[in-house]
């Protein structure tokens, strides 16, 4: 088995154009796909210049984004988050 | 008795229906008087703007129906779709713009589904414009929650044995199921292959049609 990177996505919530869907904040998933670089969208929607960085296409399971009440624990959710929203993460249950 | 009150139904014999009329919207205003200024200023031109409209009116499902029927039936296409979704949708003449094309695969055992939380993200190129229920808070709001809840309420009921991957559209991305190939297909041509692939099966909200369906 190929091993995974974990990464969790930043608990913040600043104001502006952010890509980041607040649901997943805090949450911990393991790197899919790496894709990018993309302009930094924070920036980008306010006409600044927009630093791109690298999206990381994060798969998380349903029971680390909704714990007890997930609809089905092992079903999974794919998104794309910025780099600059990540943090190195260990794996948040065994594997 | 139905015709009895004459005042409130129509001829058919049913209530009329309150007319939908308000006055624009903010937003609404302002584009229009964006839109005008841009003519008046010579930016652009109402012919250009009608093109555009035509343009976005003229994409529909039936061009993603066509990758996924060549995906069907061509190994090595299907590779590059799934490799790189951007450049096997361009080779097919279907630009997909400044956005990235992401196809993923339904199998025997993984169920794919599309949404975007954030707003109405969708392949436009490959699928036209997107229904109105993709851009309600509904579905954007419980697929993410209680995908297989949502699944069923669109006439999917998945084995208990699969796997639902729901894909968020969050940023640059956009995504393309790409649908089981249904049974008893075996040698078809791919524009036949084609007529089974309906807009909801290349979303995740559905599947393929059935040969004989």
């Amino acid at each position: 088995m190929v091993e995974r990177t974990y990464m969790r996505v930043r608990a913040d919530m600043p104001p502006g154009h952010v890509r980041t869907p607040a649901y997943l904040r805090g949450k911990t998933g393991w790197v899919e796909r790496t894709l990018g670089p993309f302009p930094n969208p924070e920036a980008l929607a306010y006409r600044q210049p927009a630093e791109p960085h690298p999206v990381m296409r994060l798969r998380f399971t349903m029971a680390e984004v909704w714990g007890a009440d997930a609809e089905r624990p092992t079903d999974t959710i794919d998104a794309e988050i910025y780099a600059h929203w990540l943090e190195q993460a260990e794996p948040p249950y065994a594997p | 008795m139905p015709h009895d009150h004459h005042d409130h139904l129509s001829p058919s014999g049913h209530p009329y229906r309150v007319d939908d009329d308000h006055p624009l919207t903010y937003w609404q205003q302002m584009e229009i008087a964006v839109r005008e200024l841009l003519i008046e200023k010579g930016v652009t031109t109402a012919a250009e703007i009608a093109t555009q409209i035509d343009a976005m009116d003229a994409r529909s499902p039936a061009n993603g129906a066509a990758v996924v029927a060549r995906a069907w039936i061509d190994p090595a296409f299907r590779a590059d779709l799934l490799a790189d979704g951007s450049a096997a949708s361009q080779a097919m003449g279907f630009d997909v713009g400044p956005m990235k094309l992401i196809a993923v695969e339904n199998t025997a055992d993984i169920h794919n589904v599309i949404v975007c939380t954030l707003c109405s993200c969708y392949p436009r190129n490959l699928l036209g414009l997107p229904p109105d229920w993709y851009k309600s808070r509904a579905y954007r709001s419980r697929t993410v929650k209680e995908p297989r809840k949502v699944l069923a309420e669109f006439g999917v009921t998945l084995p208990d044995h699969m796997t639902v991957r729901v894909h968020d559209s969050t940023a640059d991305m956009r995504y393309i199921v790409i649908p089981a190939r249904p049974s008893g297909t075996e040698g078809w041509p791919a524009a036949d292959l084609a007529t089974l692939v309906t807009r909801d099966s290349m979303i995740g909200t559905g599947l393929a049609k059935l040969p004989d369906a």
